[in-house]
């Protein structure tokens, strides 16, 4: 069983909301329909986004620490969004594990979005259904797009890498890899929806230098010589310039 | 949460009515096993009307919640699953059942169908009777349970929740069958009061407890667990918005926290003492009006609970919204 799923480096994320944008710019042009704006040059502009970045300051200052922390549907794998729809519009796709919308079912009725912990889902005002993340489904199997492109639009824009897209049942992929080896974890895991989005914490961030990586220990080849170590006698660069 | 004034009509207007049918046929119950004296059918007839014009209006009310009321037919598909979907069912059986009901009591349209051991007949109306009375608490538990099933909105996950809607609806069903009686049949009107009066009691039982169990409520999600970050001072500096979303307009009621405990009350007096000191009047005097007057006001009172009811449900995902919470 596939599921795929996306894991967010909060150690990386630096808030730049590049993924929101081109969430939204994918995604309202895709064959799907416009995600509404209201009032977008005007006070108060909203519209259906389906990822956002919010932003926390953890600690008191001065000991603080600015996480910035993107939001998007989980695609949990037990979705407590999808028993609830009365028209089987919201379903979970078993080859891929993906929560989707069939907008031309959907009713309009918001009873999803009450069933999400997470405040994933958003009602389109102008198409009056339910919206959500759709993990760029339209492009990730688009076979006339290069390997390269066929990854989520928000992880495509990420400039600093801290969205990773892959399969988290496969043990030996990236992300799964990212999850077990950073201490990866999911949200509100108290209400057993099992998020298959995961978060990387935070993290403190060392440069450690060892003698080693400045002069090659071991030397396999035995080609590279010693680095040059003047006698304590010889002249310094302070004796050569100084007058 | 937002309370959708839809849902609010909805939720009180089918519970009146599926509370009016059960008293109804309570009457034609009591009067088949001769505890009661027989009535005329145009008490039951006109009982059914007024029933079913209830559960149309509900009906009418509910479509104002959905964004495509045209594809409301296809709500009936995941029955197997969803709460809704099963509501969604049971509401138009219930309303037949009640239509049909009252068509057999106007038309006279009754032949005894069997008999039972005791020798009580068993007509028509019976037997849409006791399916009207199954629907009906069917559909009372399916309102009920769209509400209850939903884990992590605690102040609803609770089976007073499902009693509660019992109650109320039931209440409100009685107090207004006992006000028909007081015109159509005067000599039910003191049994209908009566168990109007026993049904509004338990109901204000029921809904203390609640008030009681959701006052002692301990969030069992967090900041921290919403976020993973495990810090015990984190502040929401932006919400990833500057006008708002659907997140911050449909999961907040908007009103401010002296409304809220004070809407409380007003509810407790309206939906319950009130009524109950005008049922018991109205029982004492047989007085029609006064009757008519306890059920307008219990009506009035079970909108501002079911208000409160939705408003006062505080769900998860407000964690992420702290600038509106």
């Amino acid at each position: 069983m596939t599921q795929l799923a996306l894991v967010i480096d909060l150690n990386v994320c630096v808030g730049c909301h590049a993924c929101v944008t081109n969430c939204k710019e994918w995604n309202t042009s895709g064959p799907a329909g416009p995600m509404v704006d209201q009032n977008p040059y005007d006070k108060d502009p909203t519209g259906t986004f389906f990822n956002r970045v919010q932003t926390f300051e953890v600690g008191e200052f001065p000991n603080t620490e600015t996480v910035h922390f993107p939001k998007s549907c989980l695609h949990c794998e037990e979705p407590p969004c999808v028993p609830v729809c009365p028209t089987g519009a919201s379903y979970k796709r078993k080859e891929d594990g993906i929560v989707l919308v069939d907008y031309d079912k959907c009713i309009g009725c918001k009873y999803c979005s009450w069933a999400c912990p997470y405040g994933a889902r958003e009602i389109d005002e102008h198409q009056r259904v339910m919206k959500k993340c759709t993990l760029c489904v339209d492009r990730i199997y688009d076979t006339t797009m290069t390997a390269d492109e066929r990854r989520p639009a928000c992880v495509r824009a990420c400039p600093t890498s801290a969205r990773l897209f892959g399969d988290i049942h496969d043990p030996d992929s990236e992300v799964s890899k990212a999850i077990r080896e950073n201490g990866g974890y999911a949200l509100m895991p108290e209400w057993g929806t099992q998020p298959a989005n995961h978060y990387l914490p935070r993290r403190k961030t060392n440069i450690r230098i060892r003698e080693d990586e400045l002069e090659r220990a071991d030397n396999p080849l035995k080609i590279d010589s010693q680095l040059p170590k003047p006698g304590k006698a010889e002249p310094s660069l302070d004796d050569v310039t100084s007058w | 949460m937002h309370p959708a004034f839809s849902v609010v009509f909805l939720t009180t207007l089918i519970g009146a009515g599926q509370g009016l049918f059960l008293a109804l046929f309570t009457v034609e119950s009591y009067a088949a096993f001769g505890l009661l004296p027989a009535q005329a059918d145009s008490f039951y007839a006109i009982g059914s009307a007024i029933a079913t014009i209830l559960l149309v209006l509900g009906l009418f009310a509910s479509f104002f919640h959905l964004g495509h009321p045209e594809r409301a037919w296809r709500a009936a598909a995941k029955w197997r699953t969803s709460w809704l979907s099963r509501e969604v069912i049971a509401l138009p059986a219930f309303m037949g059942t009640v239509f049909l009901y009252g068509v057999a009591h106007w038309f006279g349209i009754n032949p005894v169908l069997a008999e039972l051991p005791s020798g009580a007949p068993v007509n028509i109306t019976a037997v849409l009777g006791t399916l009207g009375t199954v629907l009906a608490f069917a559909l009372y538990i399916c309102t009920a349970m769209i509400y209850a099933c939903l884990r992590f909105l605690r102040e609803w996950h609770t089976p007073l929740t499902v009693i509660n809607y019992i109650l109320l609806g039931g209440a409100s069903g009685f107090t207004l069958a006992a006000a028909l009686a007081a015109t159509e049949a005067p000599d039910v009107m003191p049994l209908l009061a009566s168990w109007a009066l026993i049904i509004t009691v338990l109901g204000l039982i029921g809904r203390a407890a609640t008030l009681i169990r959701n006052a002692r409520l301990k969030p069992k999600s967090t900041l921290q667990t919403a976020i993973g970050i495990k810090h015990p001072k984190i502040v929401q500096k932006a919400m990833g918005m500057m006008g708002g979303a659907f997140n911050t307009r449909e999961f907040f009621h908007g009103q401010s926290a002296a409304l809220l405990r004070s809407l409380k009350w007003v509810f407790l007096l309206t939906a319950f003492v009130i009524p109950i000191g005008l049922l018991s009047l109205g029982l004492s005097l047989a007085a029609g009006g006064t009757l008519l007057l306890a059920f307008v006001v219990q009506y009035l009172g079970l909108l501002a609970e079911r208000w409160f009811f939705f408003a006062q449900a505080n769900h998860p995902q407000n964690l992420y919204y702290q600038s509106v919470a």
